[in-house]
């Protein structure tokens, strides 16, 4: 191969054939191109004509330049051009192929493989050993130097690991490393403490090379809570601006895994903070977050249990059933727990059953043995109890005598009320908090006033358990812990009764820092003192989860300080109380790219690459005889074709046009601004023809004999039309009519729900009645069987329809014959003396019935019936009647009851008149 | 011409464009009534059979020529006059050199195809109207009839070999009507004095020249021989473009030159292109034969 610049060569010696360029330059310059011969009989005038310019004959330069230019291209091609051609750079020795295996190398391990396969078929043909050495995963026995036959099976089982390479591990390894050997280092492009070290070691060795892929590795920090929800930053070693899209996967609520949230977010620096807007109830269930289409531990990122909402239980008392909500013992709890933790209602049995983290009694007095008992288990295995006074523990004897397990304190019989009509004293606010006090550092608003509370017993540790006092120092909130739970205590009630702090936002913020709502003391590290971690499931250099078997647990001291390594895998393990996440980066992590010293031939992907140059090169030289066909024929003044090509152009714009493609504005305001009737496509060109015909002779008629005045009817199609400005929808059913969508059901239901009627053809004549089954009559079972129809009836003599206009006793269309059905009225009796019954005030929904009635209405441009109707006079008779029926239809379905309304009007009159 | 149409296949072709026209026979109804055989009414006083109008004697008028009846009716004396009626006799020279059968694309007809077509309708027209009709190249006398029809249509679907060709007058009959349709791109002279010759034995006529479009705009670009159809003629270009000014120049010339023969013989000239519609050329054509009423 001879090597040009960035540029080699397979064939040189063709290139010799570019000194034939210029001498085919002068050949080419010298031959004129060929004539046309055309018969043409006005050559008799041309005779005696002389050319003007004499030196067309030649060639025009530039057609000689295409040419030169394809001839030089082809020529060039067949010597063989390979961009960045790889020199093979022979050695000897043993060969090791040292790779990080991290999770940073995951995204591109078929890159990283492909070179290490190709290092193997170098060695192979050198004739060299090889020794493959993962560094996250070093082998107990150190590096083994075999053929690189022998590693080709092996190379399958080498995976990147969900940590990063321990370097110290690695230096071991390295350090019974012969003499000789060269080094070709995949490096997953991070800089890491120890690098350097191995690197002098392995330069001491003999040659090391270093391959790098290029790509910039992402990483996903640590999550932090914040207002708006969650916000977790995404890590890289480079500075280039990108765009990734951050993941949050979890489960819906049936428990199905979903992809709950999605963020777009362009980076700029090393870090990026991305915020997901996650409701408390939407981050709880939130498994894990990812980079999308990064396949790489570290662009996962696993949540735990602190992202969970605690579990609060509210017991259920007898609440009087006619009491007010508002004086509810547990309305200010749910109001506050609302939309911050689930909160379980029930029995106490049940509760404890649930074992939620906090169990709340609002004046709650006396619990059964057995219950108690349970309860201090409870509150013994870390629960929290939280206990509210009220009159029913004034009341009680508990805590009287000796200190209940279950409450902080000892209190006195009756408690005190301060500032009532029969008491000294004012309202007492509360004292600011102690530092002491989890409450410690909380505004104390004024308006918070206590009238009435439960007195603790001056006890030597009442001091201790007191967290919050008012402001003569009695004290409002005790606490003791039990086990490893706690009990507190409010000494007013959960309710504004006693006092205004229910009322107030500092009820909330107590009850946050009561850590009844929020997670942030649950997962603290000093909690897993004395924990053993048991891996659940643990995630491998790609990110996927896999079971974690047996391996041995981590004890919480290792844990709480532990970061992603061999020992301890990312993951999820479970602890005592909660599941905890490992992840790849810890807190305050971050990347670097790795730097190399300059005298280390670093190859990356990207410039390693052979690219052969022959193909675009011939490529190249077709398209350009290509144009020079093109210019030869114009130049001969043969392309006619040319003329084609604008109208092509043309053609290409003017390409046909949707004819739907309307705005739904524009639908909208064609559909309101008249009254319009409508009927639905069915997709048979003639029927839907018919049916625009039909209603626009009944749109005709209507505007001649009422004062409905529709404009011209549409056209609905029911999967992308909206169907709310409709008042009527004609729909005729043919046998074949595909299924309309779901959303179109759903929009055809909430058509009807709001007042819209369909009236359905099925253009059979006999439809409706019993124990027939006509095709028409059983596409419109399948049709209608998703919509959301009342019971029907066949029409009654007295229906609104038989004389919202014209007075009716059938309905004919096309067919004479049929039965109407519509909805069914209630039963009323009908009233003395009246001819009508007093019937329902709705608009049927829906008319079924099978006359084909637009076919009798339709009406030809010129305003002529369409189709004929009957015979003779009675066909008219019949057409007229069929008119008569749309009338009043359209009548009845614009004024509803009215008519029937009607009927009383003589009543009332008579009433007036008295 | 080997793509020239069978004899009948163009008579029914024709007859089938006469028939769209009024007939030369309906159009002269209101004037005769068949006076001579075949003749017409040339909307004058002259000889004939049919009545044309009374005039009021004047002095030179014969005494029989006055009409007693209409004159005993007043005070005058009054001439009956009668409308001149003359039978015609057209010749026809269509050009059935190679030149005509030259077409420059496949929707449009060649130009030898727009004269027979004409010249056969024509004379189905004149027929129909009771002139005779002769097409020169046949050397037979203006006949009428079917018989004659045929022979034209026979006549038309004969070719030259002749590259351009020239128009023979010398056996036209003298004060009758002569047509030469070609599309005179052959040498001028024969035609000016085939023009002259029938000019001199007072036949008046038309020129109408049929030419291809192409003929007309010179499209042709780039290094080129043209040949006349025959292969007699010759000339190469390299440059078509170029020509194309220059050639247009020498067409408008030799229109004016036929314009100027034509006006000099006291006969009418015209251009027809053969993408042109083919009724209303009839209709000219037709309306030039029949002269200034």
């Amino acid at each position: 191969m001879w090597i040009l610049g960035p540029i080699g060569f397979t064939a040189p010696w063709v290139l010799l054939a570019l000194t034939l360029l210029p001498i085919l330059w002068i050949l080419l310059r010298a031959v004129p191109p060929a004539p046309i011969r055309r018969r043409f009989p006005g050559v008799a005038l041309l005779l005696g004509l002389k050319d003007e310019e004499v030196e067309a004959d030649r060639t025009p330069w530039w057609l000689l330049l295409l040419r030169m230019l394809a001839v030089a291209a082809l020529i060039i091609a067949f010597a063989g051009p390979v961009l960045n051609p790889r020199v093979e750079r022979g050695g000897s020795g043993p060969l090791l192929v040292l790779m990080d295996a991290s999770w940073a190398s995951a995204p591109d391990w078929t890159l990283r493989m492909g070179r290490v396969g190709q290092a193997l078929d170098e060695a192979e043909v050198d004739g060299r050993t090889v020794c493959i050495l993962s560094a996250s995963d070093i082998p107990a026995e150190g590096c083994a130097f075999l053929s690189a036959a022998d590693w080709r099976p092996r190379l399958a089982g080498i995976k990147p690991a969900g940590f990063a390479p321990d370097m110290d591990a690695l230096s071991g390894a390295l350090a019974t490393l012969p003499d000789g050997v060269e080094t070709l280092w995949l490096s997953d492009g991070l800089a890491r403490a120890g690098r350097d070290r191995i690197l002098s070691l392995l330069q001491s060795h003999g040659l090391v090379s270093v391959f790098e892929t290029g790509r910039t590795p992402l990483a996903l920090g640590p999550l932090a809570l914040i207002d708006e929800g969650v916000s977790l930053p995404v890590l890289r070693a480079g500075n280039e601006p990108q765009d990734v899209t951050v993941i949050a996967h979890g489960t819906d609520p049936a428990g199905v895994a979903r992809e709950l949230a999605r963020q777009a977010v362009s980076l700029g620096g090393p870090t990026t903070q991305v915020i997901f807007d996650l409701p408390p109830e939407l981050r709880a269930r939130v498994s894990r977050f990812e980079i999308e289409g990064v396949r790489s531990a570290g662009a996962k990122r696993l949540t735990d249990d602190s992202l969970r909402r605690r579990e609060v239980g509210l017991l259920s008392v007898r609440e009087g059933g006619e009491g007010l909500q508002l004086l509810s013992q547990l309305h200010y709890l749910r109001a506050a727990l609302f939309d911050k933790a689930d909160v379980v209602e029930g029995a106490l049995p049940d509760l404890i059953m649930a074992n939620p983290d906090v169990i709340v009694l609002a004046d709650v007095a006396q619990l059964s043995g057995g219950e108690s008992a349970d309860l201090l288990d409870w509150v013994n295995e870390g629960g929290l109890l939280l206990r509210f006074a009220g009159p029913q523990l004034a009341a009680s004897d508990v805590a009287r005598d000796d200190e209940d397990p279950l409450m902080p304190v000892r209190l006195r019989a009756g408690g005190r009320t301060l500032g009532g009509a029969m008491s000294w004293g004012e309202p007492k606010r509360l004292r600011p908090f102690a530092e002491i006090s989890p409450f410690y550092g909380l505004p104390v608003p004024e308006d918070v006033e206590v009238n009435a509370q439960v007195m603790a017993q001056p006890d030597p540790e009442l001091a201790a358990r007191t967290i919050a006092t008012l402001e003569d120092g009695t004290p409002l909130v005790t606490r003791k812990t039990v086990g490893q739970g706690q009990v507190v205590l409010f000494h007013v009630t959960a309710n504004a009764e006693w006092s205004t702090l229910p009322l107030s936002g500092l009820f909330v913020s107590m009850l946050d820092r009561l850590s009844v709502t929020s997670q942030s003391a649950l997962l603290g590290a000093d909690d897993l003192t004395g924990q053993s971690l048991q891996p659940q499931q643990l995630m491998d250099g790609f990110g996927t989860l896999t079971d974690a078997g047996t391996l041995p647990p981590v004890t919480g001291e290792v844990f709480a300080t532990a970061h992603a390594s061999r020992a301890t895998p990312p993951g999820l393990y479970q602890g005592r109380d909660a599941l905890r996440a490992l992840n790849v980066m810890a807190e305050g992590e971050a990347l670097t790219a790795a730097q190399w010293p300059s005298d280390v031939p670093l190859s990356s992907v990207t410039a390693a690459r052979e690219h052969p140059l022959s193909p675009p090169l011939l490529l190249a030289a077709l398209a350009l005889l290509g144009a020079d066909l093109l210019a030869s024929l114009w130049l001969s003044g043969r392309l006619f074709g040319a003329r084609a090509v604008p109208m092509l152009l043309l053609a290409l714009a003017l390409s046909p046009q949707d004819l739907r493609a309307q705005s739904p504005d524009d639908f909208a305001l064609l559909a309101s601004s008249e009254l319009t009737l409508a009927y639905v496509k069915t997709g048979d060109a003639t029927l839907d023809r018919t049916s625009e015909a039909g209603l626009q002779g009944l749109s005709d008629m209507l505007t001649a004999r009422t004062s409905v005045e529709p404009a011209a009817p549409m056209g609905i199609d029911l999967e992308t039309d909206p169907l709310g400005f409709f008042p009527l929808l004609y729909w005729p059913v043919t046998a074949d009519q595909p299924m309309p969508s779901a959303a179109a059901y759903t929009k055809l239901n909430a058509y009807l729900r709001t007042g819209g009627v369909i009236v359905f053809d099925t253009r059979d004549a006999d439809v409706a009645a019993f124990g027939t089954a006509t095709p028409t009559g059983t596409r419109l079972q399948a049709l209608a069987s998703s919509l959301d129809i009342p019971p029907l009836e066949p029409i009654p003599e007295d229906h609104v329809l038989t004389r919202a206009f014209y007075l009716l006793r059938d309905f004919p269309g096309r067919h004479a014959e049929g039965t109407l059905w519509v909805e069914a009225s209630p039963d009323t009796e009908q009233a003395e003396g009246m001819p009508f019954r007093n019937l329902n005030d709705n608009v049927t929904p829906v008319i079924i019935g099978g006359g084909d009635w637009a076919a009798a209405w339709a009406v030809d441009d010129t305003g002529f019936p369409m189709l004929p109707v009957g015979r003779g006079f009675a066909g008219e008779r019949q057409r007229e009647m069929a008119y008569r029926f749309g009338i009043n239809l359209v009548i009845y379905v614009l004024t509803g009851n009215y008519k029937s309304d009607q009927v009383h009007v003589p009543a009332l009159l008579d009433r007036l008149g008295q | 011409m080997s793509d020239h149409p069978a004899p009948a296949a163009l008579r029914a072709r024709a007859e089938t464009l006469a028939t769209a026209l009024p007939p030369l026979q309906a159009r002269a109804e209101q004037l005769a009534r068949a006076l001579l055989m075949g003749g017409h009414g040339r909307r004058q006083s002259g000889m004939g059979d049919e009545f044309w109008q009374y005039r009021p004697a004047q002095a030179g008028d014969p005494g029989r020529a006055i009409d007693w009846r209409r004159s005993g009716r007043s005070d005058g004396h009054y001439v009956r006059e009668k409308e001149w009626q003359a039978a015609q006799s057209v010749h026809l020279w269509v050009d059935l050199s190679a030149s005509m059968g030259f077409t420059s694309g496949k929707a449009i007809p060649p130009k030898s195809d727009r004269a027979a077509l004409l010249a056969m309708a024509l004379s189905i027209l004149l027929m129909k109207g009771g002139e005779r009709v002769a097409l020169a190249s046949l050397g037979t006398p203006p006949r009428i009839g079917a018989l004659q029809l045929r022979r034209i249509a026979e006549g038309l679907s004969q070719s030259g070999d002749a590259d351009y060709g020239a128009p023979d007058a010398r056996l036209f009959l003298p004060h009758s009507r002569a047509l030469f349709l070609s599309d005179f791109l052959g040498p001028i002279e024969a035609i000016e004095e085939a023009v002259g010759m029938a000019s001199d034995r007072g036949i008046s006529g038309v020129l109408y020249q049929i030419l291809d479009p192409v003929e007309e705009a010179f499209p042709y670009q780039g290094r080129t021989v043209f040949t006349s159809m025959g292969g007699v003629l010759r000339h190469e270009t390299l440059r078509a473009g170029d020509l194309r000014g220059r050639y247009l120049e020498r067409l408008a010339e030799r229109k004016d030159h036929l314009s100027r023969i034509a006006h000099h013989a006291g006969w009418r000239f015209a251009t027809h292109h053969t993408n042109g519609a083919d009724l209303p050329a009839l209709l000219w054509l037709y309306e030039a034969l029949e002269g200034p009423r």
